[in-house]
């Protein structure tokens, strides 16, 4: 009997389980990924069945400038988040700054694009299946844009206050994902929205 | 072993004043607090959903009744729809597996507990929402204050113009605030059971319910999300004047439609594989024999997973798609029927030449796979389309349906409240009132779901608030509410025995069952840390092994 006990298996010494900030975060892309796809799925069934003007070929213009800003902020968070796991905490400051800049131009073009959609070209989230689409998709993204600045505040603050250490760059590498998530949903956005629906 | 041996010193709770101890569950992070929470919460609405049942089959007692007006009858099965799935079901199985699933796997708690407390708030907001509507619900129109669209709230009922005042909006906010809270615990414990199980727990040594719980989480996350987007959809043309459901203005019908049952359809699997997960528990215990083909039922919930995502629109049959759509969501139908069966032979397998312990667990896990099964066979013959058009819409649905969650999943439910009652609470369920409340559910089930069936057969529409007499509905009708009110009895039994053995049953012990996985290890309540160390097990039933280490388990796997 005590023979059996001394053959059983041992575990071997490293009981390696994935991270489970990693796991979580990956679970809420999935959620959100599916969240994303019926309002893309929506967008492209409505795709020129609006009853009345103004169609997306007559006041949208393609955003250049807020994708360019947005898509390098995922650039500069990798750098910044590789600057602190090398315990530059200097850079990794200079870096996430960057990246909120960077974000916080992105939401502003929106806005102006909006402002101009509106008392320009009378296009509301009312006038027409397109307002309608149009509105929520980009809306939705640019939610998920601000809530994420909003998390890349409260970090920015936390460097200033000087309470970010190199320990936190998992942390900061998992939010990270968060952030090129968003900016892929927004190569699915412009696709859909400022390509194949103009 | 170890933590047999260790002196628990649990606080002694009773000595503080009853604000502290409602204040310590009301800030609780704990899995086990939550769990408990989630259960009761969910037993509270299952009686409010019950009672709203009742009220419907006295409506329908005899034709041309009076007992409720036409629209508190639409009130009262659009509400009992949403309660019993969203507020009843789905809170329940999550508090199992909350409960469960850190002690079945050897962890301290939940992989975010705060998020897990999070989102347990957020459910029970949702349904506090849902039924706030029956005192704030109306808004200044004079209109219906509670939501009466069904709980697939068909557009254009809920537009507007056919839905005035605030219900819709609250059964929206309702299911849209239970839904983030739904995603917190699906990501929560996918998190704990990929990220926190304890050393030489590999995934093919996890107990079959934490399996089956990581399938439901995963299901959850892709079911529930195009839900909380329909509902935002729903939002904006409510609140904002927006046109995705308007069809005046080119909006579409069907697309919430397609909307609704890509996550309805799914949700059907979410709430039964967790019932699978009970029964995979319990009916290995009690044949005494380890369950039969585990990979095999690792394999067949994955593959269910995954056809059902892609089943969806055989709920739609008679809204006229064409005929490639038709024959596609009919084959994945039948399809998804192999891995259930596949499940049913593994069940079989189990108890097929097993020391068979007829304990009240047992019994409700035999009802639950048969009745299953019925309506397993009944689900094919309304996936088979040209059935779904005579049918479609009909009782025959709703008896289809209610057998799956009456007779498969509230029957594995209530086998998994007498097995792990004792481990929740340390004392045991009465026994011979557990029988009576058995029986007694399975006669009020058969005479309430066996018979419904037939008037659908005849022709009697769902969601009617009375018919004309001399249809050949009228006896049928009647012995469905008589075995409504042998269920209500049975359920209240159920009800009493929880509250009376709490205090007075027998002294449970930590492992009243002779069972195997983890959790029996511990005591009954485990205390708050559940182990003093972690253990470290080495096959899929370690208790097994502890109790038999001539003959342990992992020799063989």
């Amino acid at each position: 009997m005590s023979s059996a006990a001394i053959t059983r298996p041992s575990i071997e010494p490293e009981w390696a389980l994935p991270s489970r900030g990693r796991v979580g975060m990956f679970s809420l892309i999935a959620a959100e990924a599916a969240i994303f796809t019926i309002f893309v799925v929506a967008y492209i069934f409505y795709i020129g069945k609006s009853l009345s003007g103004p169609l997306p070929k007559d006041v949208l213009e393609l955003p250049i400038f807020g994708t360019v800003c947005l898509l390098s902020s995922s650039l500069t968070i990798h750098l910044a988040v590789r600057a602190l796991r090398n315990a530059k905490v200097g850079a990794f400051g200079l870096w996430w700054f960057v990246t909120i800049a960077l974000g916080a131009i992105f939401l502003v073009v929106t806005g102006r694009e909006w402002q101009r959609l509106i008392f320009e070209k009378g296009l509301t989230v009312s006038t027409n299946l397109f307002g309608t689409t149009y509105y929520s998709l980009v809306g939705l993204h640019a939610f998920h844009v601000t809530a994420g600045l909003i998390f890349l505040a409260i970090g920015m603050i936390l460097t200033l206050l000087g309470k970010v250490k190199p320990e936190h760059s998992e942390r900061a590498d998992i939010f990270s994902l968060y952030w090129h998530f968003v900016d892929v949903v927004w190569v699915v956005v412009l696709t859909v929205v400022y390509v194949i629906g103009r | 072993m170890a933590s047999e041996t260790i002196a628990l010193s649990v606080v002694n709770h009773g000595t503080r004043p009853i604000g502290d101890r409602l204040h310590d569950w009301v800030v609780t992070v704990d899995h086990k607090k939550l769990g408990i929470l989630y259960i009761l919460y969910a037993l509270m609405f299952l009686v409010i959903g019950g009672i709203e049942a009742t009220i419907m089959r006295i409506q329908l007692i005899v034709p041309h009744n009076h007992f409720v007006s036409p629209q508190v009858f639409n009130r009262m099965f659009t509400m009992h729809g949403t309660t019993m799935i969203f507020f009843v079901v789905m809170p329940v199985l999550f508090g199992f597996a909350n409960y469960l699933v850190p002690l079945m796997i050897g962890a301290r708690d939940m992989a975010f507990p705060r998020l897990n407390a999070f989102s347990f708030w957020l459910m029970a907001l949702g349904g506090f929402l849902l039924y706030f509507s029956f005192l704030g619900g109306s808004g200044l129109y004079g209109a219906g204050n509670a939501p009466d669209v069904g709980w697939w709230a068909y557009a254009p009922l809920t537009s507007r113009a056919f839905s005035p005042g605030h219900s819709s909006d609250y059964w929206t906010l309702a299911l849209l605030v239970s839904g983030f809270g739904s995603i917190g615990t699906a990501i929560n414990i996918i998190a704990t059971i990929l990220c926190m199980r304890c050393p030489g727990m590999t995934l093919g040594k996890m107990p079959l319910l934490a399996w089956l719980n990581l399938v439901m989480a995963g299901m959850v996350i892709l079911a529930m999300s195009p839900l909380t987007a329909a509902q935002i959809m729903l939002s904006i043309d409510r609140y904002l004047g927006g046109h995705f459901f308007d069809t005046q203005a080119g909006g579409s019908a069907t697309i919430w439609m397609h909307f609704f049952w890509i996550f309805g359809h799914p949700e059907v699997y979410v709430l039964v594989i967790p019932a699978f997960a009970f029964a995979s528990e319990i009916i290995p215990v009690f044949s005494r024999k380890p369950i039969f083909g585990y990979p095999v039922m690792v394999a067949a919930t994955v593959c269910i997973g995954f056809v059902s995502m892609s089943v969806w629109a055989h709920h739609m049959f008679t809204i006229g798609m064409n005929s490639y759509a038709n024959s596609f969501f009919a084959i994945t139908t039948m399809a998804v029927g192999v891995p259930t069966g596949i499940k049913i032979f593994n069940w079989i397998g189990t108890m097929w030449g097993g020391k068979i312990d007829f304990k009240t667990p047992m019994l409700f896990c035999i009802g639950f796979l048969f009745q299953f099964l019925i309506a397993g066979l009944t689900g094919i013959m309304l996936g088979t389309a040209p059935f779904d058009w005579q049918l479609s819409g009909s009782y025959f649905v709703v008896a289809h349906f209610h057998y799956m969650i009456v007779g498969g999943i509230l029957f594995a439910l209530f086998a998994a409240f007498y097995y792990w009652y004792p481990k929740i609470t340390g004392r045991m369920l009465n026994e011979s009132l557990g029988k009576l409340h058995f029986w007694l559910l399975l006669i009020g089930f058969h005479l309430t779901f066996d018979v419904m069936h037939i008037p659908g057969l005849l022709g009697m529409p769902r969601r009617i608030y009375t018919y004309e007499p001399g249809r050949g509905w009228e006896v049928w009708n009647l012995i469905t509410t008589i075995g409504t009110f042998i269920q209500g009895i049975a359920i209240l039994l159920f009800v009493a025995n929880l509250i009376f053995s709490y205090w007075k049953g027998p002294k449970a012990g930590n492992d009243p069952w002779d069972a195997w996985t983890l959790e029996w290890s511990v005591s009954s309540p485990p205390p708050p840390y559940n182990f003093a160390s972690i253990p470290t097990v080495a096959s899929r039933r370690p208790l097994w092994d502890i109790k038999h280490p001539e003959d342990p388990d992992w020799k063989y796997e």
